[in-house]
């Protein structure tokens, strides 16, 4: 700790000082856009001979994904990074890579997925592929991506499981912001080396994710072998245990550098809040801001910010809420001819529980839109006027949505 | 800690670790001999048909012999033996799927 230096950066930097400090062994990307500046730092500091990692360049993200597959196989801790449609691109090895249980971290600077293009902010890439199997941390700060990054290889490399480390594109990607770097001898003391499960040895060969049928069975050899929904069930064990292992690995990173994110979920001004804001990411900041304004007010408001969205922490988000009057989740996200992503995931987690909060939901920030802490100050007094009225049920509020035909 | 090998999809590679696979085949390797290289060289030389198999399922010799428990009968060897010695031939001859119950 007392070697921490602090300096001035910016998201992408700071995702970039993470994996240099994890030591990671490979590194691969495509680097025209959506790619962003966290893989061109790397590739700098691995020219300067400054990391010494192999920098793969691919022609496709498809490609940069499969590289880390590959070399995570055999033993080396990887990275790589990705946005919107990039994201989308390598989806086939998003699930390859979680399916053989291989604990890659990738940084995903949230980008919203064309058509019509657009390369600014909202969080519609990775709650795309929020079912595939990989731990999902959304951070609210640049410190935080580094922080989260480094903490991401501790809970990948003890339960076989890749980690997207999410954080808001230019609001957090591109805005530099003062970061303490912490010692190498401190990350180093945190994150033991990584011990593949898989067995690479050309005179012990295997054959590693071969076809596996239905039903458990007995190999060539005779070894019971478990089928598809065994390996899925195992899998799914593992997301669920994160629940336990990203709260201890907070906590230890806490104990070895001063600073803790909150392990699943974190809270501002929740003890006597009656109305609760709900957000990832940045968007989690900016609702402190409203909720401060609402307070001086006179309403009683409080956030509940989500920092692991995969595996959903439905329990703690339950005991969080119980007995609220009013939960507002705002997505930066939806499920097109539903809702968003979050406010399905704190609907479920509160169903058929008495004492629960009405939940409504809220759109923004899509594309890009702005939203200031005013607009969402203004957001949740709509909704307590709604909830005063009695409303339970009610459409998503579109913030800053302009439309004509709205108007005619 | 808890034995993790089991964890994810592994195995020593072997012959038949997707099953019996020669019951997909409706279509069968038949070595004519007296054409095979290697049969007429008296030698283990040529052996393109081991080369290409896809799944491992013929063993070099003179000639080459065919493991018909797990050759999925793709062909893939008929069409690149140089002398024309395998031939692919209906399984309904040898009688492992009989006609009428492919009909039923």
């Amino acid at each position: 700790m007392s070697h921490a230096k602090t300096r001035v950066m910016t998201g992408n930097e700071a995702a970039a000082h993470a994996a240099r400090l994890a030591r990671v062994q490979v590194v691969a990307a495509y680097p025209i856009t959506p790619q962003s500046p966290v893989v061109e730092t790397l590739s700098e500091w691995v020219e300067s001979g400054e990391l010494p990692a192999e920098f793969v360049t691919v022609e496709s993200e498809h490609s940069a994904l499969t590289v880390c597959i590959t070399a995570s196989t055999v033993g080396a801790r990887t990275f790589t990074a990705t946005s919107a449609n990039g994201l989308a691109y390598m989806t086939e090895q998003v699930w390859w890579a979680a399916g053989a249980r291989l604990p890659i971290v990738m940084g995903i600077a949230n980008r919203a997925m064309a058509a019509p293009w657009s390369v600014l902010n909202d969080q519609q890439d990775s709650m795309s592929v929020r079912d595939a199997g990989w731990v999902q941390l959304y951070c609210r700060n640049n410190q935080e991506i580094l922080d989260t990054l480094v903490q991401a290889y501790r809970i990948a490399e003890s339960l076989y499981v890749p980690v997207m480390v999410c954080y808001d594109g230019f609001l957090l990607s591109h805005t530099m912001m003062p970061v303490e770097l912490p010692d190498p001898d401190t990350v180093d003391a945190f994150l033991p080396p990584y011990h593949p499960l898989t067995v690479v040895d050309p005179d012990d060969p295997r054959n590693i994710g071969p076809v596996t049928l239905a039903d458990p069975r007995p190999d060539a050899e005779g070894v019971a072998r478990n089928g598809y929904m065994e390996f899925r069930a195992l899998h799914h064990r593992a997301l669920l245990g994160a629940l336990e292992t990203i709260e201890r690995v907070d906590a230890e990173y806490g104990a070895a550098t001063g600073r803790t994110w909150g392990g699943l979920l974190w809270e501002h001004r929740l003890d006597d809040a009656d109305v609760v804001l709900i957000a990832a990411g940045s968007l989690g900041t900016q609702l402190t801001v409203a909720a401060d304004e609402l307070r001086d007010e006179g309403m009683n408001v409080g956030v509940l910010g989500i920092r692991s969205y995969r595996p959903f922490p439905a329990v703690a988000a339950r005991d969080a809420l119980d007995g609220r009057s009013l939960a507002l989740v705002f997505d930066k996200a939806l499920s097109y001819g539903h809702e968003g992503p979050i406010c399905s995931d704190i609907r479920s987690a509160l169903q058929s529980r008495t004492g629960a909060p009405v939940v409504y939901g809220a759109i923004c920030g899509l594309g890009g839109r702005d939203v200031s802490p005013a607009d969402l100050a203004d957001a949740t007094r709509r909704a307590v006027a709604d909830r005063a009225a009695g409303i339970v049920d009610r459409e998503p509020d579109w913030i800053n949505l302009h439309l004509e035909e709205d108007a005619r | 800690m808890r034995d993790r090998s089991h964890d994810i999809s592994m195995s020593r590679p072997a012959a038949g670790e997707a099953g019996r696979t020669g019951d997909w085949r409706n279509a069968r390797p038949v070595m004519v001999a007296e054409r095979c290289l290697a049969v007429r060289q008296g030698t283990v030389t040529c052996q393109i048909c081991w080369v290409y198999c896809p799944d491992a399922c013929i063993a070099q010799g003179v000639g080459p012999v065919i493991d018909l428990e797990h050759c999925k009968g793709c062909g893939i060897c008929a069409e690149m033996c140089p002398a024309s010695a395998i031939q692919m031939r209906p399984e309904s001859v040898h009688g492992v799927c009989a006609v009428e119950e492919g009909e039923r």
